[in-house]
């Protein structure tokens, strides 16, 4: 993870400098949403999937503690070896220990957005080992010392000419070799040589099962079943919120997951790890890191209903025209707008502020998590902690950076009514500079991009 | 306080008042043909699905669609003769430079094209992955409608299974489909007709 100090709408303004690459960025997670469009209407029963999904992890969230305790016994039973870990450095020790215990100093990992929200990496490397993202997104990213840019697709602010050019320098490409199926199979042979020669693999945990002990992996390139079953150790690690009751309810989060990802059926490959294989060990590591504490809150609570899916961000028009990084944080998009502030209020103050409120997020998410409201809740709860330095500054930076961007106009003027109706939030939240001053004109009267001209200008 | 109990124990603290899980928890499909439609997914994801009668017949099939590919390894008995590479190996990473594998697999599922395999049908959990090309062998009548079919199904399982759906995949260079990321860099499927063990 960087170590970025600037906020979001700083990182924005500096994001949208090459308008051609902003539009091709905004355009390129749109197709992606397009595709969770289209397949998530191939099922009648998609809303009631939803409902169901949602009150299943809203049972979860209720008898976490209970399913937790079913999960370690059953999972010992199965000859899995369970870890906890409070916070991000016990967990980065368990890995760290578990790998020293047995002499070895390189591993191959798999996606795992809880090592990414834990710095592991960083913290491996500092005591002597070679960790290697095998995911090819992630490879891209960890070659060019940059965090992913987004939870499903961590190259997605790349162009293939960037890739091409770093595989030339690292994997040996052609000096100038663009064309993706040329790029991937230099990948494959590289990443295949590691997944040959290295004794640990650490992989993260799509679903913990509670009933059977048993955890899922989802991929579409193999990576984490390469790592896995090549390997003499491996490692999965989960933050405890991926617990589910049983077996059975995979059928409804496996159905809901790759559609709202990417729009597949389903992935390649959903890998249902029980039992080591033979001569093998498996060990899992359950992490809070500030999750037991955003359950207490009964505001953001249901952030933990989270399945990663990455829809919030692909229809997020804050996130497609200001990129993964400038939120500074693991997860970016609406959904990491409200873990962040968990995780460090003062540093991540900025972030449920990098919205237009406009609900597409909360629309789109398939365990129904109420992001926009969550968003709104935080930005009241910030201010009132004390945690918004200049809380006019941040109203103004917020809505400017988005506001600025004359595409922006055009996107909005679509959804132009929405933004209208989610407006009063800003107008009555005394972040908004303009507030005090004047009273806000009603809706349908005045066309969006006239109001911000004109109140611009005054 | 162990990090385990405490944990546990802000949990317990912490969370909302129990609520019951939904009443509904699973859906039906409804697919004129559940064979045509599974095809028709597996179509999309670069699979090409073929009927045998029998196991004569996958033989005779498996040579016909693998000739002059050496490396080919086998967990079907009535393939022994097709097969050149013994799967009779210790370790895993032996199975390096295995071409083509034919597996048998349990079902596959209409909706999504996936077939699952588990330890009850390898001996290496690796071979999936690690094979050049992968080709499923699973009888004909085990087709799913959808997932809460798959798992109403999946009464038990051994220490590992995967659902697999096609050739391994990745889009992660300006969102460009490119098959055969890490795992299998070509799928088949065989439908076998005739009962099978
Ligand atoms: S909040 Fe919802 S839409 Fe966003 S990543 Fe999580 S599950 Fe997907």
């Amino acid at each position: 993870m960087s170590t970025a100090t600037i906020d979001h709408a700083e990182a924005s303004e500096i994001f949208n400098k090459d308008e051609p690459y902003v539009n091709w960025h905004d355009e390129t997670l749109w197709f992606v949403r397009q595709k969770r469009d289209r397949s998530s209407k191939q099922l009648p029963e998609w809303e009631e999937l939803r409902e169901t999904a949602s009150g299943i992890k809203h049972y979860v969230l209720s008898h976490m503690d209970e399913l937790l305790i079913n999960f370690e016994q059953k999972a010992k039973e199965n000859g899995v070896h369970v870890h906890w870990a409070a916070n991000a450095a016990e967990h980065n020790e368990i890995v760290l220990g578990l790998l020293k215990e047995r002499h070895i100093d390189k591993m191959v990992k798999s996606k795992s957005m809880l090592t990414e929200e834990c710095h592991m990496n960083e913290f491996l490397t500092k005591n002597g080992i070679e960790v290697i993202d095998t995911d090819l997104g992630e490879r891209i990213v960890q070659l060019r010392n940059e965090p992913p840019s987004h939870i499903v697709l961590p190259a997605i602010h790349l162009k293939k000419k960037d890739i091409g050019d770093l595989f030339h320098e690292h994997l040996g490409t052609e000096a100038g070799a663009t064309d993706p199926q040329y790029l991937t199979e230099a990948a494959r042979q590289h990443l295949r040589d590691k997944f040959l020669t290295r004794r640990a693999a650490l992989t993260g945990v799509n679903f913990a099962i509670a009933e059977t002990g048993g955890f899922v992996v989802a991929t579409n390139e193999g990576n984490a079943d390469m790592g896995a079953h090549l390997a003499d150790i491996h490692i999965a690690c989960m933050g405890f919120e991926k617990i589910i009751p049983k077996q059975e309810h995979l059928g409804v989060f496996l159905r809901l997951l790759a559609r709202s990802a990417t729009g597949q059926p389903i992935t390649t490959y959903s890998s249902h790890f029980k039992k080591p294989r033979e001569g093998q060990e498996m060990h899992i590591i359950i992490v809070d890191n500030g999750r037991s504490t955003q359950l207490g809150r009964e505001d953001f609570r249901n952030s933990l209903k989270c399945i990663r899916c990455g829809a919030c961000m692909n229809t997020c028009p804050v996130y497609r025209r200001s990129g993964g990084h400038s939120y500074h944080n693991a997860v970016a998009g609406p959904i990491g707008s409200i873990l962040a502030p968990n995780l460090d209020m003062t540093k991540n103050a900025d972030l449920p502020f990098a919205s237009t409120l406009c609900g597409s997020c909360s629309n789109v998410c398939p365990v129904k998590i109420d992001i926009h409201d969550q968003l709104y809740k935080w930005r009241q709860v910030l201010a009132k902690g004390g945690h918004v330095p200049q809380s006019k500054g941040l109203g103004v930076k917020a809505m400017s950076m988005v506001l600025s961007q004359p595409r922006f106009y055009q996107w909005s003027g679509r959804l132009g009514r929405s933004v209208m109706r989610v407006m009063p939030f800003m107008v009555n939240n005394n972040l908004n500079p303009w507030y005090k001053q004047r009273d806000m004109p009603e809706p349908p009267k005045e066309s969006f991009r006239d109001w911000y001209v004109r109140n611009r200008k005054e | 306080m162990s990090a385990r109990d405490s944990i546990l124990q802000k949990i317990k603290e912490n969370k909302p008042a129990a609520s019951a899980l939904p009443a509904t928890l699973r859906y039906e499909s409804f697919f004129e043909n559940t064979e045509a439609k599974f095809r028709e997914t597996l179509a999309a994801i670069y699979t090409e699905v073929f009927v045998v009668k029998d196991q004569a017949e996958l033989a005779q099939k498996a040579e016909e669609l693998f000739v002059n590919v050496t490396n080919r390894a086998t967990s079907i008995p009535a393939l022994a003769n097709w097969a050149d590479f013994s799967l009779n190996v210790a370790d895993p990473h032996e199975l390096e430079t295995i071409e083509i594998a034919i597996v048998q697999g349990e079902f596959g599922v209409a909706e999504n094209g996936a077939v699952w395999v588990s330890d009850h049908y390898l001996s290496h959990r690796a071979l999936p992955f690690i094979t050049q090309n992968l080709a499923f062998v699973i009888p004909r009548n085990s087709l799913m409608n959808n997932m809460h079919d798959a798992y109403e199904r999946l009464k038990d399982t051994t220490g590992w299974g995967c659902f697999i759906a096609g050739p391994s995949k990745t889009a992660d260079i300006e969102q460009s489909l490119v098959i055969g990321a890490h795992g299998a860099r070509s799928m088949v499927i065989f439908l076998i007709e005739e009962e099978f063990v």
